[in-house]
């Protein structure tokens, strides 16, 4: 759609899912003018980045970052291109919500950042650029004291929950450091979705990114390959995704109240919001046949376009849930026990929040206003307003409330939507498999899920196949927000930290 | 005899009656009474796993944590019976036998070399030090208001003292037996039984590394801890001279009544954060000096 280049080229300006931009009209700048650049943007609060990665292009690597600016709605995409084995000044040192891009180009193309604080491995890809390291030698930070003692939990936990190691150094019950090393649950995703390109096998793929976002993963890789192939899909359809989109967010909060009263051992909060759970995704599977909504999104089009029935039954069902889920709500964060578990219990601060680059939900709670849906709007949200919802005091309590208000919002804005589907010679068409992408171009399309933005990048080369597939999870910048939040707190009110947090280790070891 | 058999009875329905109060609590079917006697006959017919690093104390600990709270029954009468072993002080042997028990599930735990369950240990032991004092304060208030230290004949005794305020005494000590219960056998507010998640966990952390027989023994044992506690308190609130039926009657009724105040309270509040858990503890030993002061001013020892 809308392509600036700004007059000293030093970015070009894209906004989300806009078409593609050629590789070759991305500028190019040498690294000291790219990291002055960077590093001037990102000090604004702003700003934040998207994603930032680097592959091989001929004899060099190319460097590529996506920076948002939450004021005007746009992209920024700037570049550099760097020789192999090359070393680096590190943005972390300066900005340190750089350090999770920066430990995964090292990790990936053994490119070194002089003076990075924190260059630790990320996941241990399979073809990782040293081969050498191991999982098992995992460079743990350490602090000496007769006073202290380690423990260690996961990668397998007692619960039915995924793999990932946990390395607490306390002082007797009090966190001192939380160490979480991840990575167990690599699957080459990436690689797998490059060499699907606009296949079906991508569009299924796409959906496991993280099982528990199936919707907002499918959304992602969806709209980038539409913006790819410069289709736009019809009206109703775009409203269409949002309302599976909502769905999946009012199911997940109502699932994590739950989850979250379960770790404080308040059962009636507990069970009253399973089934509050199960109502909303059994509606979902009655419109697609799939609980967690899989196989709703394709690219190009649908295979299930809602009818004015399954709209009834999600408005229906909707009422219910929000009458019934209030009542739960009012109940569980009016009760003295409960309140005594979640109130300032792993506190993020503001400044954390900022400095870590925390996105969706973990920032809204510390009131740094990330939300996608209404700074850089997909689908039918260019349409509508979507004020963000706030809280201040970063704390368990606030993520839990947050998913209260959240829930309400989402079925205001399901109401919406379903008022504004039905658009007139606007008919949702079948699902393509065969989209032609633009050749030599990279897209981008950020999505919000009920965790955060969501961000897929892809580049094209010559032949208009894909030649690389990047994607970032809200989990990769919000782990190291949980890290800090459990610092000085008891190491019993971990779980429910973590909780509180519900991060992914699927979408963060891809 | 008859108060060792009835809270053996008692003890293989308390565990099913928590289960199907909280069941009910929440809107579930749930399992049936009897389930937790199924699970554990089924760990029964099981072999055990013993890690590498343990020894033999973490072989022997379920065992003797099962004969500890064993002899700890044989020590309460039921009623004007007299129980299997009676002997001035035996309170305090009763307290200490379920120390010992308590005592070797911990060094067991600490034999794993698992941080977790050293975690759950160090927590054991703070908070059974601390509920200690309840205890001791509250029998030795009983003893004053009797006049004896022996189990079956405070109980004889308790209500033809002829005091106007053993109502009150029975009241406190039901309440006070009830918490103190509570925290030993970790249940709410305290700990959490049904928890999965190690790192808050108190007691079930410690016995994380068994499995099969041993795990039925501790099992069996906890159930017994419970109705232990609820004969105590039957003890104290229905007056021994009645009709012997009746009697057995009201002791099932008061170990029912018993498991499903648990199961409520396990229903509809959450459980405490772990630093404020030595100040709920105190509160009950707070509340049985309150009792002993106000003994030692009924009997003129205190002016």
């Amino acid at each position: 759609m809308v392509i600036m280049m700004d007059q000293s080229k030093v970015y070009i300006e894209v906004r989300n899912c806009s078409a593609p931009v050629g590789i070759r009209e991305i500028p190019v700048l040498d690294y000291g003018r790219f990291y002055d650049e960077v590093c001037s943007m990102l000090r604004d609060e702003r700003f934040h980045c998207l994603t930032y990665f680097c592959y091989p292009a001929g004899e060099f690597l190319k460097f590529i970052c996506f920076i948002a600016d939450d004021g005007s709605g746009t992209i920024r995409i700037l570049s550099h291109e760097q020789s192999n084995g090359t070393s680096l000044r590190s943005i972390t040192s300066e900005v340190y919500a750089m350090h999770i891009f920066e430990r995964e180009i090292h990790e990936n193309h053994g490119v070194v950042f002089d003076d990075h604080p924190w260059l630790k491995p990320v996941r241990y890809p399979h073809d990782r650029a040293d081969g050498q390291k191991a999982m098992d030698d995992y460079p743990f930070y350490e602090i000496e004291g007769e006073e202290l003692h380690e423990v260690g939990v996961g990668p397998v936990h007692a619960g039915v929950i995924e793999p990932g190691h946990f390395r607490f150094i306390c002082n007797g019950e009090k966190v001192l450091h939380l160490e979480i090393q991840l990575g167990y649950q690599h699957r080459g995703i990436e690689r797998l979705l490059t060499e699907s390109g606009a296949g079906l096998r991508g569009a299924i793929l796409s959906e496991d990114i993280a099982g528990d976002t199936a919707v907002g993963h499918a959304l992602a890789h969806a709209q980038l390959l539409e913006s790819l192939a410069l289709l736009e899909p019809s009206a109703s359809l775009q409203a269409e995704r949002c309302i599976a989109l909502e769905l999946e967010r009012i199911a997940v909060h109502i699932g994590d109240t739950a989850a979250l009263c379960a770790d404080v051992a308040y059962q009636l909060g507990q069970v009253a919001c399973e089934a509050l759970r199960t109502m909303v995704i059994n509606t979902t599977q009655y419109w697609c046949g799939n609980r967690f909504g899989k196989s709703m999104i394709r690219p190009g089009g649908t295979n299930f376009p809602l009818t004015e029935e399954i709209a009834g039954e999600i408005l229906a069902v909707l009422e219910e849930v929000e009458r019934r889920y209030g009542n739960v709500v009012e109940c569980v964060y009016n009760m003295p026990s409960v309140l005594g578990r979640f109130e300032d219990i792993g506190t993020v601060t503001r400044t954390q929040a900022v400095s870590t680059g925390a996105v969706g939900m973990a920032a809204r709670t510390c009131g740094v206003p990330r939300d996608i849906r209404s700074t850089h709007p997909f689908q039918h949200y260019r349409q509508m307003v979507v004020a963000p919802v706030m809280l201040e005091s970063g704390d368990v309590l606030a993520r839990g409330r947050l998913r209260a208000l959240e829930v309400s919002e989402s079925v205001k804005l399901i109401r919406r939507l379903t008022d504004e589907w039905r658009i007139p010679g606007s008919e949702s068409s079948r699902p393509r498999y065969d989209l032609p992408l633009t050749p030599g171009s990279a897209g981008i399309s950020v999505t919000e899920g009920w965790r955060g933005e969501i961000c897929h990048v892809a580049i094209t080369d010559s032949d208009g196949r894909l030649q690389v597939y990047k994607i970032k999870d809200p989990s990769m910048h919000n782990w190291m927000a949980l890290a800090l939040a459990v610092r000085n707190q008891e190491i019993s009110d971990f779980p429910v930290c973590n909780k509180s947090f519900n991060l992914s280790y699927c979408g963060h070891d891809l | 005899m008859a108060g060792f058999i009835l809270i053996a009875v008692a003890a293989f329905f308390f565990p099913g009656i928590i289960l199907r109060t909280k069941s009910i609590a929440s809107g579930r079917k749930g399992p049936g009474i009897f389930q937790p006697l199924k699970d554990v006959s089924v760990l029964l017919r099981k072999g055990s796993v013993f890690s590498d690093t343990t020894g033999l104390i973490f072989r022997i600990a379920p065992s003797v944590t099962l004969v500890s709270a064993a002899g700890a029954m044989m020590l309460l009468p039921f009623a004007e019976q007299k129980a299997l072993l009676s002997f001035e002080g035996d309170f305090i042997l009763f307290a200490y036998l379920l120390a010992l028990g308590k005592f070797f599930t911990i060094i067991a735990a600490l034999d794993t070399g698992s941080s977790f369950e050293g975690m759950g240990a160090s927590r054991e032991a703070l908070f059974s030090m601390l509920v200690e004092p309840a205890f001791f304060v509250l029998m030795a208030t009983f003893a004053m208001f009797t006049g004896y230290t022996s189990f079956s004949v405070i109980f004889n005794h308790f209500f033809i003292t002829g005091n106007d305020y053993v109502l009150i005494y029975s009241i406190i000590g039901a309440y006070l037996l009830a918490q103190i219960a509570m925290v030993e056998n970790s249940r709410l507010p305290v700990d959490d039984p049904k928890t999965h998640l190690e790192l808050t966990m108190i007691h079930e952390v410690m016995i994380l590394d068994y499995s099969g027989f041993d795990k039925a023994l501790i099992h069996i044992g906890t159930w017994l801890k419970f109705t232990i506690y609820g004969s105590l308190i039957y003890n104290l609130v229905v007056p021994a001279g009645w009709n012997l039926f009746l009697k057995i009657g009201l002791f099932f009724a008061v170990q029912a009544l018993f498991a499903v105040v648990i199961g409520f309270t396990e229903s509809f509040r959450a459980r405490n954060k772990m630093n404020k858990n030595p100040k709920f503890i105190l509160t009950l030993s707070a509340i049985a000096l309150i009792g002993f002061t106000v003994i030692l001013i009924l009997t003129d020892k205190l002016a």
